[in-house]
């Protein structure tokens, strides 16, 4: 018979209640039942043989039905993807079960009892292993051997120097490429992707036009010169906006913005100013437009001021003119960075930011 | 006369004058409102349809809708400033085909949100009430099929159209309607609906008249074969070849993470701890213990 009373720590005589001692071991049915042991024993083997004859069906599948043909023929899924998963997972999982079942019904059942024991080493361990070191310091002779130790001080410290170097591709600092757009005085606005210009006359109150600037979609008409590549994806970024038409009574132009909307036609950077997220969704009632990201909302009949959110200035407003042929045109570039604020950012009053100033 | 006399003699002897009388006015009267019913309005909606039309729109509107609207489709304001409903002059026939017809109006309360539902006026009821909107100042008129099929175009011709039609619509609607058109919340409770399967006259009636909260992208916005291109690209959604799985709505990566971690490791967790917790023990001892 197994007894664990001999681990146990020797009790105190004066002890008021006697110790109980462990519960006797209560063996599982396959321990005491011969016949209970073979049927697990059957059960395991029984699970084995299910997961091969799944992968011998996986292979069968995998050569019968063609990937990718009749896609909705069983359970409204694809014969191929049913059949290969089905058996696959199978595979694997009666192999997972049956080892649980072979380890829970057949495998020793020992309780065991470790003793909890204090997490120093011996006092001989101790003194064994410092004198190993010592030993070890006096063979190589490093104190003895100023030379090699300062060289290889030297060696180690130097090694530093590339990972600091490497910081330098971090740069260049990006000068006052942030400050500006590709918008110049005069430059159409365009609707996005399509690339065609936008009459002032056309648009009505409700509409939301997702815009970018002309010289993105360089003809031979208008004559902007070709862009690519980097250069192009980074002028896109910077240069998107939106134009919304809204009734001219509704808007409340900011200060110095009197004369930066047509007949209600107003457009700001479609770049969040918090982390610098695309942003279009535009309600015509209210007239503010949502960052979908972190829910930033901004009040596009009051110079896009933020009524809610963590960006912390409005969306720069681009001002806006009509051509001799009525096309919507800019009056000049952004007046401000657009995008996410950066610490060399001009940080001049942004006025009464009302709730989001809290 | 005399077999009416009769007749009504057998039910009553000595009722005899009175009932016959007012038998013969039942009659009379059942005879000229039914002879009025049956021929009058026919002909005068063939003599004039579309001012019965707007007449009937309006008899239509004052007891559905002018309650919200105004009795003149003027819209009416709450004491507060806020919109009951709004006005209802230059939103065209497009508008009320649109809200009508797929049964977002009439509400059954103001709110974030008029949300789709069972459509409770007949077509021709809708047209009626249309033809009054429409009445009521000049806005967009209900488009043809012509507007948004792409019949008559060669086969390239519509690949290119199911193309630009994606880039448009990657541009100007993902934003709220989601890259696949399933739709996403929006500020105070509101959303926008999914747009997968839904007609393409709808869809159409919805970019002109900018339903609700939704910006308008009229034909100066958008031109109309931008538009149709766009619901030609939502046509195209459909056919795409599915290879099964669940889609959970085509919500985006973060719904299917959240659902890959509760659901698929939740689960695992939960079945190794029941795969733990359960293990059956007999009272009877090992044979060669007890011998």
């Amino acid at each position: 018979m197994i007894d664990h009373s001999d681990k146990l720590p020797e009790l105190a005589a004066e002890e008021p209640i006697p110790n109980p001692g462990l519960p006797e071991h209560q063996w599982r049915p396959t321990d005491v039942d011969e016949k209970a042991e073979k049927r697990a024993e059957r059960q395991v083997a029984a699970l084995f043989g299910l997961s091969a004859v799944c992968t011998v069906l996986f292979v069968v599948s995998y050569l019968a039905f063609k990937v990718g043909d009749e896609w909705d023929s069983s359970l409204g899924l694809g014969a191929s993807n049913v059949a290969l998963g089905l058996t696959l997972g199978g595979a694997l999982l009666f192999i997972g079960v049956g080892v649980i079942q072979w380890a829970r019904k057949l495998m020793g059942d020992h309780e065991m009892v470790e003793m909890r024991h204090p997490a120093a080493s011996s006092q001989e361990d101790r003194e064994a292993t410092i004198a190993a070191l010592q030993a070890g310091l006096e063979e190589s002779g490093i104190a003895r051997r100023p030379l090699i130790r300062n060289s290889l001080l030297g060696a180690v410290g130097l090694l530093g120097a590339p990972a600091i170097v490497l910081l330098r591709d971090l740069g260049p600092l990006p000068g006052d490429k942030l400050k500006s757009t590709i918008w110049t005085k005069g430059m159409r606005v365009v609707r996005d992707v399509v690339g065609t210009p936008i009459k002032a006359a056309d648009l009505e109150i409700g509409d939301l036009v997702n815009a970018a600037p002309e010289a993105l979609f360089p003809t031979e008409e208008n004559g902007y010169p070709e862009i690519e590549g980097v250069e192009l994806n980074q002028q896109k970024a910077k240069g998107a906006v939106i134009v919304v038409r809204m009734e001219p009574t509704e808007l409340k132009p900011g200060r110095g913005r009197e004369n930066w909307d047509v007949d209600g036609i107003v457009c700001y950077s479609k770049i969040c100013t918090h982390v610098g997220c695309p942003i279009s969704l535009y309600e015509r009632t209210t007239h503010h437009v949502l960052c979908p990201c972190h829910q930033s909302t901004f009040d596009l009949a009051d110079s896009a001021r933020v009524v809610f959110g963590p960006a912390a200035r409005p969306l720069p407003q681009l001002p806006l003119a009509v051509d001799s042929e009525g096309y919507i045109i800019a009056q000049s570039d952004f007046l401000e960075p657009v995008g996410p604020s950066f610490w060399e950012r001009d940080s001049k009053d942004i006025g009464d930011q009302g709730e989001a100033d809290l | 006369m005399r077999l009416l006399n009769r007749s009504a003699g057998r039910l009553s002897r000595h009722r005899r004058g009175p009932l016959a009388g007012l038998l013969l006015l039942v009659i009379g009267l059942g005879l000229t409102g039914g002879l009025y019913a049956t021929f009058s309005p026919a002909q005068a909606a063939k003599e004039d349809s579309q001012s019965m039309k707007v007449e009937e729109g309006r008899k239509l509107f004052l007891v559905g809708c002018s309650f919200c609207h105004g009795q003149n489709g003027q819209g009416i304001s709450t004491i507060d400033g806020n919109q009951l409903g709004p006005s209802l002059v230059g939103v065209g026939a497009a508008a009320v085909d649109f809200q009508v017809g797929t049964g977002r109006m009439p509400m059954a309360q103001p709110g974030a949100q008029a949300p789709r539902k069972k459509v409770v006026y007949t077509q021709d009821e809708i047209d009626a009430m249309a033809a009054y909107v429409a009445s009521l100042g000049p806005g967009p008129s209900v488009p043809n099929a012509s507007d948004y099929s792409l019949d008559g175009l060669s086969e390239e011709e519509r690949q290119a159209a199911i193309v630009r039609g994606g880039q448009i619509f990657l541009t100007n609607c993902t934003a709220c309607h989601n890259f696949e058109g399933s739709g996403g919340a929006m500020p105070r409770g509101g959303y926008a609906p999914k747009i997968r399967g839904v007609e393409p006259r709808y869809i159409y009636e919805a970019l002109l008249t900018g339903p609700q909260n939704m910006p308008s992208f009229s034909n100066g916005n958008l031109s109309p074969e931008e538009k149709r291109d766009v619901i030609a690209y939502l046509g195209s959604l459909n056919d795409e070849t599915g290879y099964g799985g669940f889609s959970m709505g085509g919500l985006g990566p973060v719904a299917e993470g959240l659902f890959a971690w509760i659901v698929g490791i939740g689960g695992l967790v939960g079945f190794a701890v029941w795969i733990a917790a359960h293990t059956t023990r007999s009272s009877k001892k090992k044979k060669e213990v007890a011998a």
